[in-house]
């Protein structure tokens, strides 16, 4: 079977610029894209640079954009991204410098794992093991899955805007010790996650949770540190005050009220917040995008109240 | 040049569990690895590791037995007695520094069986215990503050009055070369299994550690001993762990019979991986295979318990055979898997190198013998490393400076250089892969003194051709291309050796199964093969097995 790919070529020996280049190769048909590569490096072109070893989803050193997204090449099939032969287009991940072709700088990756003390932290040292629930293991199961390949950074829309976002890998990574009932700082973790660059700034845009192949679903883990932090009292943020806007808002007005939810994420209390807010209020009206003063009202606003009843009733007894 | 009282080759777990501990003792540590840490290949173990914990009932004895038994009495029992005894503080450690084990009813640490063994006592994390282990490993190397030679490529050790100086490398990412100096060198190389095609093996373990010790004058010891597992997938030949058989799945052939019936009736599907294989590479070549392959059946135990505890498994079968496990057998066939043999190191990892030292599996400590047991691997990497790191404390206080002739380094670079400036030629894939079909051919789930001269021959010409090996990428900035022909040249020398050793034990033992002497020699042969290389030619030679309290009998599962 014939397999066309289109790979992005960066030498920084050689230029600044990148420059696609096509390659077609005879591989088998159940062949990977991984399989594609490696042959093309070894029959065609070896100044091809590329990251690989298990060949089995476990080392995540292949992580790589396929048709502009995310994917551990070693899983995916020639024929699953391009059933009639069509060319597939391969790039580096995104949202990490590019040392050469396929090779991503990975620094910035493992400084935000380190930022997160991702080791579990206990001052008990017990002459067994720590008793803990197979549930409470398995659980975790779930977050130690995460291989570390990189391509929720890869697609974070969050991380694009804000590079200092702790980002989706090292927020799972901090969620399996703030899960771990054997770590006792689970509460000054969600203190420090809390703060700027950490768990608020996702936008859940779902696109880690879409591209993670090892189904870690950093996105979940993120919301859900969210709802511990304020458990833990951790209210003081933009964060928070957005979500209780938010939802005040809707219960009120059915719809959101933009101008509000700005004001009050921003938190009434915070001079330099509002007038930096007061800019952006300038600009939007210039360009005429102001949000109305007040929002429109939804036709039946009934149903609203009774939906947002139900969430809170539902809250209450989850609780 | 850059200094340390310890330097480890080998950032697996093997690596990374040495690197801990030489920090807890006070020691300046370096860890320098050809991949980020996280990638080693140590996270692909997927089914557990083994102990056997006092406090449950269980007796290291017993393990030991089994370990001794499994290795068809080719390891050193003191060895084995090491391992077995410090397995369970072992386990515990892993446990408080944060792996998360699967736990039973009590919230204890469950297990779940292995083969070649009565008694379950196999500790796990789902069907990612190797992963869950060398996360957690290298999350201590971040608490720990470790410093890591990140993707940096060792190509020799250094020698100054017949010890150890430290090491060359060059930064895989810039090309740059330099030496780094150290008092006392812990390799942690791992495995060779990409000298065979297939392999279960990822594709960077291509034995350096035995190639680097073997240039240095540190014998290899076992080196035949190559372990098929027997259930891989053919083809790229990767593995779908004992654990399935371990949590209780059948073997079958084409005719849907339970095989394993006539071969080990009292252990059936958890015999020792050696007898397993042949019985399996029996039922195909007696044409009850389907395409070579006889058959993995988890049908019987469900979906959820599937997913639950052996979810990776079901991942691999999925992405690579798309059979969903609870629903159709997978066809599978024995496949190269480990080296049993490797660098020959005595019970603290010490070599007969002065501040040389040797773990995990480019180690021969010896604990597996002729056949190493599931499980018991990932143990030697966490018992074995941590011992040798201790070891060398004493030692890097005994001994000063020691002044590197800088020399060695710009030949080290004219060397490298020269391999560049070679004009066209073959790639060294091409030759690669003809290694790999050689050395399966030859020294396989069967061989005979034909199949081993075969090999032999085939290295002799292989050998012969690396000079007309050129390298197409010039560049400084991560030559794959060139790190890739040097992994040829180290996996030149361990095939070598691997035949050697073959070509030496006349008799039949666990993985070393010659057809041409079917059975077990232990007047002869309850011996090591040692395989040397004395600058110019490898000469092989042997050395007694240290017995303790199991005297050698019949192997029946
Ligand atoms: C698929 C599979 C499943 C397995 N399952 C199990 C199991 O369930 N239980 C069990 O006990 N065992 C299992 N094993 C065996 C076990 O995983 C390995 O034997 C063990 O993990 C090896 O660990 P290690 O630390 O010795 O080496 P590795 O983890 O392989 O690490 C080697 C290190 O050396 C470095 N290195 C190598 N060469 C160089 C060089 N030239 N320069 C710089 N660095 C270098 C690498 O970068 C790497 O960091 C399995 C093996 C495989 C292949």
């Amino acid at each position: 079977m014939e397999a066309l790919i289109k790979v992005k070529r960066y030498n920084p020996e050689e230029s600044e610029e990148t420059y696609f280049q096509d390659y077609s190769i005879n591989v088998a048909e159940d062949s990977t894209i991984l399989d594609s590569l490696i042959k093309i490096r070894e029959e065609q072109d070896g100044t091809l640079s590329l990251r690989c070893s298990c060949r089995a989803s476990i080392c995540g050193s292949c992580s790589m954009r396929v048709n502009g997204s995310a994917k551990l090449v070693c899983k995916t099939r020639v024929k699953e991204i391009s059933p009639d032969g069509e060319f597939i287009t391969i790039e580096p991940m995104g949202n990490f410098k590019v040392i050469k072709d396929l090779v991503t700088e990975m620094d910035s990756f493992w400084s935000k794992m380190k930022s997160v003390d991702p080791y579990v932290k206990t001052s008990f040292e017990p002459e067994a093991e720590h008793i803990a629930s197979n549930e409470s293991m398995t659980h975790l199961l779930g977050v130690m899955n995460c291989i570390m390949c990189g391509a929720c950074v890869s697609e974070c829309t969050a991380m694009e805007v804000d590079p200092t976002f702790t980002g989706p890998a090292a927020l799972a990574k901090a969620y399996r010790f703030v899960a771990d009932p054997r770590d006792e700082e689970a509460n000054s973790r969600l203190g420090k996650l809390n703060e700027n660059t950490g768990v608020w700034d996702c936008t859940r845009c779902l696109a880690c949770v879409e591209v993670c192949p090892k189904d870690v679903a950093p996105m979940e883990r993120i919301v859900k540190m969210r709802d511990l932090a304020i458990e833990e009292g951790y209210t003081n943020t933009s964060g928070y005050r957005h979500t209780e806007s938010f939802n005040d808002s809707i219960k009120k007005h059915g719809r959101l009220d933009e101008t509000r939810l700005a004001l009050e994420s921003t938190g009434l209390l915070n001079i330099s917040g509002l007038i930096d807010l007061a800019k952006i209020g300038i600009k939007s009206l210039m360009r005429g995008k102001l949000p109305p003063i007040l929002p429109h009202r939804p036709k039946d606003m009934k149903k609203v109240t009774s939906i947002a009843e139900r969430l809170d009733n539902q809250g209450k007894e989850e609780e | 040049m850059s200094k340390h009282d310890l330097l480890i080759i080998g950032a697996g777990l093997a690596g990374l569990r040495a690197a801990v501990e030489g920090v807890r003792q006070g020691l300046n540590v370096a860890v320098i690895t050809k991949v980020h840490p996280v990638r080693s290949h140590s996270n692909a173990a997927q089914g557990g590791i083994n102990a056997a914990l006092t406090d449950r009932g269980d007796d290291w004895r017993d393990h030991a037995f089994s370990t001794i038994k499994g290795s068809d009495y080719l390891a050193d029992q003191d060895a084995v007695e090491v391992m077995c005894r410090e397995a369970g503080d072992a386990i515990i450690e892993l446990e408080n520094m944060g792996v998360i084990f699967s736990r039973d009813d009590e919230g204890k640490l469950g297990t779940r069986a292995f083969g070649g063994q009565k008694k379950a006592r196999t500790y796990f994390v789902g069907a990612i215990t190797g992963s869950a282990l060398l996360h957690v490993l290298y999350e201590q190397s971040v608490k720990y503050n470790l410093h890591i030679y990140e993707e940096w490529f060792v190509t020799k050790l250094i020698k100054e009055d017949g010890r150890i100086a430290g090491a060359i490398a060059f930064d895989i990412k810039t090309g740059q070369m330099e030496m780094i100096s150290a008092k006392a060198v812990v390799l942690a190389t791992g495995g060779a299994g990409r000298v065979f095609e297939p392999s279960t093996n990822a594709l960077i373990c291509t034995g350096d550690g035995l190639s680097l010790a073997m240039q240095a004058g540190v014998p290899l010891m076992d080196t035949e001993m190559i372990q098929y597992h027997p259930t891989t997938l053919a083809g790229n030949g990767i593995l779908l762990s004992e654990a399935a058989r371990g949590d209780g799945a059948y073997l079958i052939n084409s005719e849907g019979e339970r095989f394993m019936e006539k071969y080990a009736p009292e252990y059936m599907e958890l015999a020792s991986r050696d007898v397993v294989s042949r019985a399996e590479q029996t039922e195909i070549d007696e044409g009850r295979g389907v395409d070579g392959c006889v058959f993995l059946d988890l049908r019987h135990l469900g979906k959820k318990f599937i997913e639950d505890r052996l979810g990776y498994l079901q991942e691999v079968a999925l992405e690579f055979r798309g059979i969903d496990l609870s629903e159709k057998p997978i066809p599978i066939k024995p496949g190269m898997h480990y080296i049993m043999g490797g660098i020959k190191t005595d019970l603290n990892g010490a070599t007969n190198v002065p501040g040389l030292y040797a773990a995990g599996e480019c180690a021969n400590v010896s604990v597996h013998g002729a056949n190493r047991l599931g499980a018991n691997s990932l143990l030697d990497t966490i018992v074995f490393g941590r011992r040798s790191a201790i070891e060398s404390v004493e030692y890097i206080k005994s001994v000063k400076d020691v002044e590197i002739d800088p020399k060695e380094l710009s030949r080290e670079k004219s060397r490298i250089q020269s391999i560049l400036d070679r004009p066209k030629g073959m790639r060294s894939a091409e030759l690669r892969d003809k290694m790999g079909s050689t050395m399966t051919k030859g020294i396989g789930v069967w061989r005979d003194t034909e199949s081993i001269k075969y090999a032999i021959e085939g290295m002799k010409s292989i050998r012969g051709q690396l000079p007309n090996v050129y390298v197409e990428n010039k560049g400084k900035v991560f030559n794959t291309d060139l790190t890739s022909y040097l992994e040829l040249e180290f996996m030149v020398d361990v095939a070598e050796s691997i035949c050697q050793g073959a070509n030496a034990r006349f008799e039949s033992r666990g993985a070393h199964f010659r057809t041409d002497v079917t059975t077990r020699n232990d007047k002869d042969w309850l011996k090591h093969t040692i395989v040397e290389y004395n600058g110019e030619e490898l000469n092989t030679s042997s050395e007694d097995v240290t017995i303790t309290d199991w005297e050698p009998t019949e192997r029946v599962y």
